[in-house]
């Protein structure tokens, strides 16, 4: 059961959405399934491992046509994914390494379904843009998107 | 000879895309809100003033688009309203309901509100009736076919409502004279 930070970065590099949560997929007895099991140490030091991953994103973005980065970064153990929208809003998403043997084709599986994934945050995004209430780098309170965004993390995650 | 909604909003309405309007409209409240710091009371009663304007202007367009005759009872003007009136205008039709006793007040219910796809109102505009516009506008409407009414909003599913609730209530049948302008 892998943990996730996910975070959307505003232009000017402010966040302006984070969750926590991890996969309801093979819930395992321990916990409450779809919280993140992310050491304390860890947990405090996300949004610096996010942050820092932004130099990679504004590089990857040239080299790549498409909006989902893949991913971009890693700090020990802790992968980091990136998505960037034509707004250039920048989606992240911090996992830890899955410790089982078949490794690989974990890693094929996750790039698929986490594409999917950041499509459907960015419909989502856009909606709440959509909204005349909503200015480009506010931050994002509306109840409503946090849900539909678990709801994703449900479906995908 | 009167044409029904359907016919007119077909054949001779100028259309636009929706998006482009909604979007329109959602800039004009949300500007409206930080010119007057979130005073939402304000925000409504100019709205409300707009959709005035709009609408004693608006009547002229719709008589001449559907030639609709003189209306002899309330229910009779309330079908107009809704089949003809927000057919060719938005291409909704609400329900009407909750006539009272007197046939001089109903409900308007609106089942979609093209102005308020998209929008999801800030946590503390409690007061703000964002679709206030319309109101102003069947206002401005009837009262250039002499009627004086009151029309509010009682419920609004942008406020977690059920149904989104308009209230039409005529005051009196004004003679035929040249209104006295708004303000």
């Amino acid at each position: 059961m892998a943990s996730y930070y996910f975070t959307i970065i505003g232009t000017l590099d402010r966040p302006l959405y984070e969750l926590e949560f991890a996969s309801f997929k093979n819930p395992t007895a321990q916990g409450v399934p779809g919280k993140s099991q992310f050491s304390a140490s860890v947990k405090e030091i996300l949004p610096f491992i996010a942050n820092s991953s932004l130099d990679v994103v504004e590089d990857a973005q040239w080299n790549s046509n498409q909006f989902h980065l893949g991913k971009i970064d890693a700090f020990f153990g802790l992968q980091v994914n990136g998505y960037i929208t034509q707004g250039n809003i920048k989606f992240l998403l911090c996992y830890e390494t899955p410790t089982n043997a078949n490794l690989a084709l974990h890693a094929k599986q996750d790039d698929t379904t986490l594409k999917q994934f950041f499509n459907e945050v960015n419909d989502l995004y856009v909606k709440c843009l959509l909204n005349p209430f909503y200015s480009v780098n506010d931050a994002i309170t509306s109840p409503d998107f946090d849900l539909r965004v678990k709801l994703i993390v449900r479906k995908y995650l | 000879m009167s044409r029904s909604g359907e016919e007119v909003w077909k054949n001779s309405t100028e259309k636009i895309n929706s998006e482009l309007f909604t979007l329109t409209y959602g800039s004009v409240v949300a500007q409206l809100c930080s010119d007057y710091n979130n005073n939402y009371n304000l925000v409504n009663k100019q709205l409300d003033s707009m959709g005035y304007n709009i609408g004693i202007r608006l009547i002229e367009e719709f008589l001449a688009k559907t030639g609709a005759a003189r209306c002899h009872t309330m229910k009779e003007t309330a079908e107009i309203i809704l089949k003809v009136g927000f057919k060719m205008f938005l291409n909704i039709t609400p329900q009407v309901d909750n006539w009272s006793l007197d046939n001089r007040q109903f409900s308007l219910i609106l089942n979609e509100n093209p102005l308020a796809d998209f929008v999801e109102l800030p946590s503390d505009a409690k007061d703000l009736w964002y679709s206030q516009i319309l109101c102003g506008v069947l206002r401005g409407a009837l009262h250039m076919v002499q009627l004086d009414v009151s029309v509010w909003f009682v419920k609004d599913v942008l406020k977690g409502d059920d149904i989104t609730e308009l209230k039409l209530k005529l005051n009196k049948i004004l003679k035929d004279e040249v209104p006295a302008g708004e303000d």
